[in-house]
């Protein structure tokens, strides 16, 4: 049975059922970011005194560059399969991958570096609330990763067999990858700045 | 839907958009440098990261030519974030951790 409306648009909604759901999926996320924003907050104005300078200012500006280029790769990857260059598609989702693996390298340096000096989430309020924050975000990027892995690898039969099918879940993956980098625009500043 | 031409004429946007965010990252750290008071400091990062996000959302994710569907359910999701964000200010309107004071006449009678 073939699932209705992957491609064609609803009549009554405009819009096809995947895409619809994404957007759906992406309200329950923002729900889910804004009770820890709510929670850090709350922390925050509670706390005697709030410690800065604890994170690494460049290491965050320096991600935040890196998920802002993979949003750039990534919107040009759709852009890509929609002018027919399913080899520059090819390219750009690559490039966001890789992008998204510096990410995360560059996340680990950081927690080791805190870790090794005993500062894990037990060690004050400001930290437990930063990896909350930052793990569970990572865990997004690592969920983004493995769609990207999957459209790149045996997911990239069916631009052959359904090119306009595989462009929306390519667009599908975008919308959520933006709103992943949209989610640490606010995390770089509320974390390693103020 | 997004024709080819229709893209072909959004890639030089995209690629602008992404400039400018590269370009408001860089302005909120040489703010930070600064050292503004918290407050203001606060205000300026906030007010920039609202920008950038505005970017993405309405340029990458085509917000600003979406179907009504789609605002309809963000409309929702943003009536509850603002709850959500006004969680915080009922919890210091509350009265929970205030001393209750026992009137005296009470206090008598229990002994």
């Amino acid at each position: 049975m073939n699932i209705p409306y992957v491609v064609e648009e609803r009549p009554d909604s405009g819009l096809t059922n995947g895409k619809l759901g994404v957007w759906l999926f992406l309200a329950s996320e923002v729900m889910l970011f804004g009770a820890l924003f709510s929670t850090y907050i709350i922390l925050r104005t509670g706390a005697v005194e709030w410690p800065h300078g604890e994170l690494n200012v460049w290491l965050g500006m320096a991600n935040t560059f890196i998920l802002i280029g993979s949003s750039v790769t990534m919107v040009m990857a759709w852009a890509s399969l929609k002018m027919h260059d399913f080899g520059k598609h090819r390219l750009y989702l690559t490039l966001t991958f890789v992008l998204a693996a510096v990410f995360l390298v560059n996340k680990y340096f950081e927690y080791s570096d805190h870790l090794s000096r005993g500062e894990g989430p037990w060690h004050s309020t400001f930290l437990a609330i930063y990896y909350t924050l930052t793990g569970l975000h990572g865990l997004h990027i690592i969920g983004g990763m493995i769609v990207m892995a999957y459209l790149l690898g045996p997911g990239a039969a069916l631009y052959k067999k359904n090119p306009d099918q595989f462009t929306n879940r390519v667009e599908n993956t975008g919308l959520y990858w933006h709103f992943v980098d949209l989610v640490w625009i606010f995390l770089f500043p509320v974390l390693y700045l103020l | 839907m997004h024709s080819a031409d229709d893209v072909k004429k959004s890639v030089r946007k995209y690629l602008t958009v992404g400039a400018l965010l590269f370009m408001f990252t860089a302005i909120t750290v040489a703010a930070n440098q600064v050292h503004l008071a918290i407050p203001a400091a606060i205000t300026v990062a906030l007010i920039i990261a609202t920008i950038k996000g505005s970017m993405v959302a309405s340029v990458f994710m085509h917000l600003s030519a979406e179907k009504r569907w789609i605002y309809g359910a963000l409309i929702l999701t943003l009536v509850g974030f603002i709850v959500l964000m006004s969680v915080p200010s009922l919890t210091v309107r509350d009265s929970i951790g205030t001393p209750i004071q026992v009137p005296a006449a009470a206090e008598h009678a229990k002994h």
